[in-house]
């Protein structure tokens, strides 16, 4: 009977997870990094769950030479519906703690894991977007070339370097994600030791 | 034997020639200390440890150079115009160069004083004097920019400016000629100087948070040239001392007749009391004329107000407001110890440098120690007042100043050297030759109450033969010592812009912290802003247009303008739409008769043009600014008087080949 419950450790590690997504609400998902030979002190682009931080008017004043569309926070669908679907994961989590049930956790975390998967897709996609969708009279072009940003890591781009790491949020995120995988396996560890 | 008489005639011609040349004494002018090159050598990129503001003498201007390197990081514009930058020139700046004789854009600028706190630097403010037509100005240090310029009434040659107290309560001017009053008949003739002419110190107080100046008071003295000044600090903080020659009242050739008295005088202004007074209201209001300008960074815009009052103490009225301590040879120099017990006074054609003593001087006030008075100013006996004399400094010592540890640096115009001696004891400790004939000198800090010290520099008079020759005009030379050791070590030779006097030094940290990058654009509060390119237009009010014109890499908005008429008065009103540091825009239209803007990220400048011909003028950005600035460019159609060409603007609208023209349907 006992099995279907959470163990001490699992409520603690729920909650952990609870409250680190509830800071990823306030704090930057993602940053870009660009360095280029005039920019030595490098442009920053930060991703937060509502908005669009850092450098924004910057690189949009260089991104008209290439073409690119310059970025607007209220064009990205993204930044509405993202704090939402980050509160309901932290209030989900906090809901399973109240339910005490290792199957509901199951739920949580395949989920939420789902959730992660669509959103780095949808960041490629968008980043994929923005790099190739160029104004065709723009004044800089480069045959073959595109501009999209790495997904994570290290790529040139013409006379920039780029530089594309979770920031604060992004690693809490993941973060959560590890923990609830921790309670998870936790569950699994109880059921094979009830076998044997 | 006649025909002997040649041959030794010669011999002895040659030896006489060889002596001569054997005689002349071995150029010690590359005796640089040995690690010199590594001392001086800021690594590209690196940053020079301190800030060396130079005055800029008949340029008018600031230099800012970096030490120890040497190297020009800018010129601040003060009281020239700089069509470089627009200043004196766009309408936002022209008003900075109003005076009482109306617009005067070009100065004599000799002193600078960095602003201080507790008698040390803070790097807020850098403080310039104009001699010729009399003025103050404020240089912002967060902006490298002239921030306020006021002018100074009843007086005529402000040298003995701008120097400061400790807490820059004050900053002060004094006249190099006296002259009649301004509210005076001025229409005397001149050999009426001893009735007539008179000398004033200013009293300009300094608001502690804006930085605002304005007069507080005139202090009317005797007609005699003041040369110098410097605050007292610590236990002399109150008083004020200013040097002063021509005590003789010559109205003609000065070198003569203003050499014959065997003393003239520092005069030791205690401006503690003339506060005093002021509060009892024993000042006299007096009618003058004077310009107060001030410039905004919040309307980018200066403005400029003529004031019409000062108020007056007449030292001879108030028996302890000032007292003349007397000083050998026509003194130039008076230069206060960092302790603010020591005055030194440097007579230009003295043997010796006076040294007086603070704690000396207001005894021998306390026991009316006097001998007589001069015009009506009370007159210490000089061995009451004095600390000691330094013996055989040197030849034609002209200023001093201080490195913390007890040490003073004197500047040799005639034996042309820096000679460092002891304050307690009057001893030379050390000589270093110059090259050639220094004016100034500067030690970082070296008049404040905490010298940085470490290095000096000397800024000569004569340059000759320390650099390639560029023909009869040759840029004056500064000279960089170590004066950390013992002795006094010879660093770097750096060529300056016009005329460097005095110079002030700070280490760089305070304010590289806070020096501004851009002007943010959303507090841009100019009335002629243009907030966006979609505001950007052209406006016709009768023969006024305004052009509201923005620029942002690489293109101007608009950039066709239509339905400008010749004679029309043309404003065009500019604003740099960038955010990004060190991204100015120029803007520069054929046959204009001022000069270009050039405009700083999120700023506003103002240009005015009356175009003389119908024709199409372009205009073009003059700032490097992207790899696209080649088109960042415009035309400007100009129709005849009369005209009914509508105003028109636009960007981007490239018209087909095929469609014909608007203006020849």
């Amino acid at each position: 009977m006992k099995t279907k419950h959470l163990s001490g450790l699992q409520k603690i590690l729920v909650a952990v997870s609870a409250v680190m997504l509830v800071v990823v609400l306030f704090v930057p998902l993602w940053k870009i990094l660009l360095y280029a030979p005039q920019y030595p002190e490098g442009l920053t682009l930060k991703m937060y769950p509502h908005k669009l931080g850092g450098d924004v008017e910057i690189v949009n004043g260089l991104n008209h030479y290439i073409g690119m569309k310059t970025l607007h926070t209220e064009d990205f669908i993204e930044f509405t519906v993202l704090p939402y679907i980050i509160a309901f994961f932290a209030l989900f989590a906090i809901i399973v703690l109240l339910v005490n049930r290792r199957g509901l956790l199951n739920v949580l975390f395949y989920s939420f894991l789902l959730f992660g998967i669509v959103a780095m897709v949808d960041f490629y996609r968008w980043e994929y977007n923005y790099g190739n969708d160029l104004d065709p009279t723009a004044p800089i072009q480069v045959p073959g070339m595109s501009y999209t940003p790495p997904l994570i890591g290290y790529k040139e781009l013409l006379n920039f370097q780029a530089y594309s790491w979770p920031d604060v949020g992004g690693i809490l995120f993941f973060g959560a994600g590890l923990v609830l995988m921790g309670a998870v396996v936790l569950s699994w560890i109880d059921k094979r030791k009830k076998r044997i | 034997m006649k025909r002997m008489i040649i041959p030794v005639l010669s011999l002895t011609t040659a030896i006489f020639l060889l002596g001569i040349t054997g005689c002349k004494p071995k150029n010690a002018g590359s005796a640089a200390a040995g690690d010199a090159a590594s001392r001086v050598y800021v690594a590209p990129g690196k940053y020079d440890e301190v800030y060396n503001f130079v005055s800029g003498g008949f340029s008018g201007q600031v230099t800012v150079y970096g030490l120890p390197s040497g190297r020009l990081l800018r010129t601040i514009p003060v009281f020239s115009n700089d069509p470089q930058t627009g200043y004196g020139y766009s309408e936002n700046t022209i008003p900075m160069l109003n005076t009482s004789h109306g617009f005067v854009p070009w100065d004599d600028q000799h002193h600078l004083e960095i602003s201080q706190t507790n008698g040390e630097t803070d790097g807020r403010w850098l403080f310039a004097n104009a001699n010729n037509t009399p003025r103050i100005a404020r240089i912002d240090l967060t902006t490298f920019r002239t921030a306020e310029i006021i002018e100074i009434p009843n007086s005529a040659g402000n040298h003995s400016s701008p120097f400061i107290t400790e807490n820059t309560e004050y900053v002060v001017a004094g006249t190099r000629f006296s002259v009649p009053m301004d509210n005076d008949n001025g229409d005397v003739p001149i050999d009426t100087y001893k009735k007539n002419f008179k000398g004033t110190v200013s009293f300009i107080k300094v608001d502690p948070n804006s930085g605002n100046m304005d007069i507080a008071f005139q202090i009317l003295l005797p007609g005699v040239n003041f040369d110098l000044s410097h605050a007292g600090k610590g236990p002399s903080h109150g008083w004020f001392f200013f040097s002063c020659y021509n005590s003789e009242q010559a109205h003609t050739l000065l070198e003569v007749n203003a050499s014959k008295r065997d003393k003239d005088f520092i005069m030791a202004v205690n401006w503690k009391k003339a506060e005093e007074y002021l509060k009892q209201g024993r000042g006299q209001k007096q009618k003058v004329k004077y310009a107060h300008n001030v410039y905004s960074d919040d309307t980018h815009q200066a403005t400029s107000t003529i004031k019409d009052e000062v108020i007056m103490l007449d030292a001879t009225q108030f028996p302890d407001l000032v007292y003349a301590m007397p000083c050998p040879k026509s003194p130039h120099g008076c230069d206060v110890d960092p302790t603010g017990e020591y005055i030194v006074g440097s007579g230009k054609l003295a043997a010796l440098i006076p040294v007086f003593s603070f704690s000396k001087m207001t005894k021998a006030i306390e026991a009316k120690d006097f001998d007589g008075d001069y015009e009506g100013i009370p007159v210490l006996k000089y061995e009451s007042v004095l600390h000691g004399e330094v013996q055989k400094p040197g030849l034609g010592p002209l200023h001093t100043e201080f490195d913390g540890k007890g040490n003073a640096y004197t500047s040799m115009f005639l034996s042309s050297e820096v000679v460092k001696w002891s304050i307690a004891d009057l001893k030379v400790l050390d000589r270093a030759p110059t090259f050639y004939s220094t004016g100034h000198l500067m030690v970082v800090g070296g008049d404040s109450k905490k010298p940085y010290g470490k290095y000096l520099v000397a800024y000569n008079k004569i340059t000759k033969d320390r650099y390639l020759p560029t023909g009869p005009e040759l840029n004056q030379t500064a000279q960089l010592f170590d004066i950390s050791g013992d002795k006094m070590k010879l660093l770097l030779d750096f060529p300056t812009a016009g005329e460097p006097h005095y110079a002030q030094a700070m280490p760089a940290e305070k304010i590289a912290a806070k020096s501004l990058k851009i002007y943010d654009l959303m507090k841009n509060k100019n009335p002629f802003v243009t907030m966006g390119e979609k505001e950007s237009r052209v406006e016709r009010k009768g023969n006024r247009v305004d052009v509201y014109l923005t620029m942002i890499r690489s293109h101007f908005s608009p950039d066709n303008i239509e339905g400008i008429k010749v004679g029309d008065e043309v404003y065009f009103h500019v604003t740099n739409l960038e955010q990004d540091w060190d991204l100015p825009h120029g803007f520069a239209i054929k046959g204009a008769n001022n000069a270009e803007l050039l405009v700083m990220p999120g700023e506003t400048q103002t240009l005015k043009w009356v175009p003389e011909v119908s024709t199409i003028f372009p205009f073009y950005c003059t700032d490097f600014c992207s790899a696209l600035h080649q088109e960042m460019q415009g035309y400007i159609r100009v129709s005849p008087k009369g005209s009914n060409v509508p105003i028109s603007f636009s960007l981007g609208k490239n018209s087909d080949a095929t469609v014909e023209p608007e203006a020849s349907k």
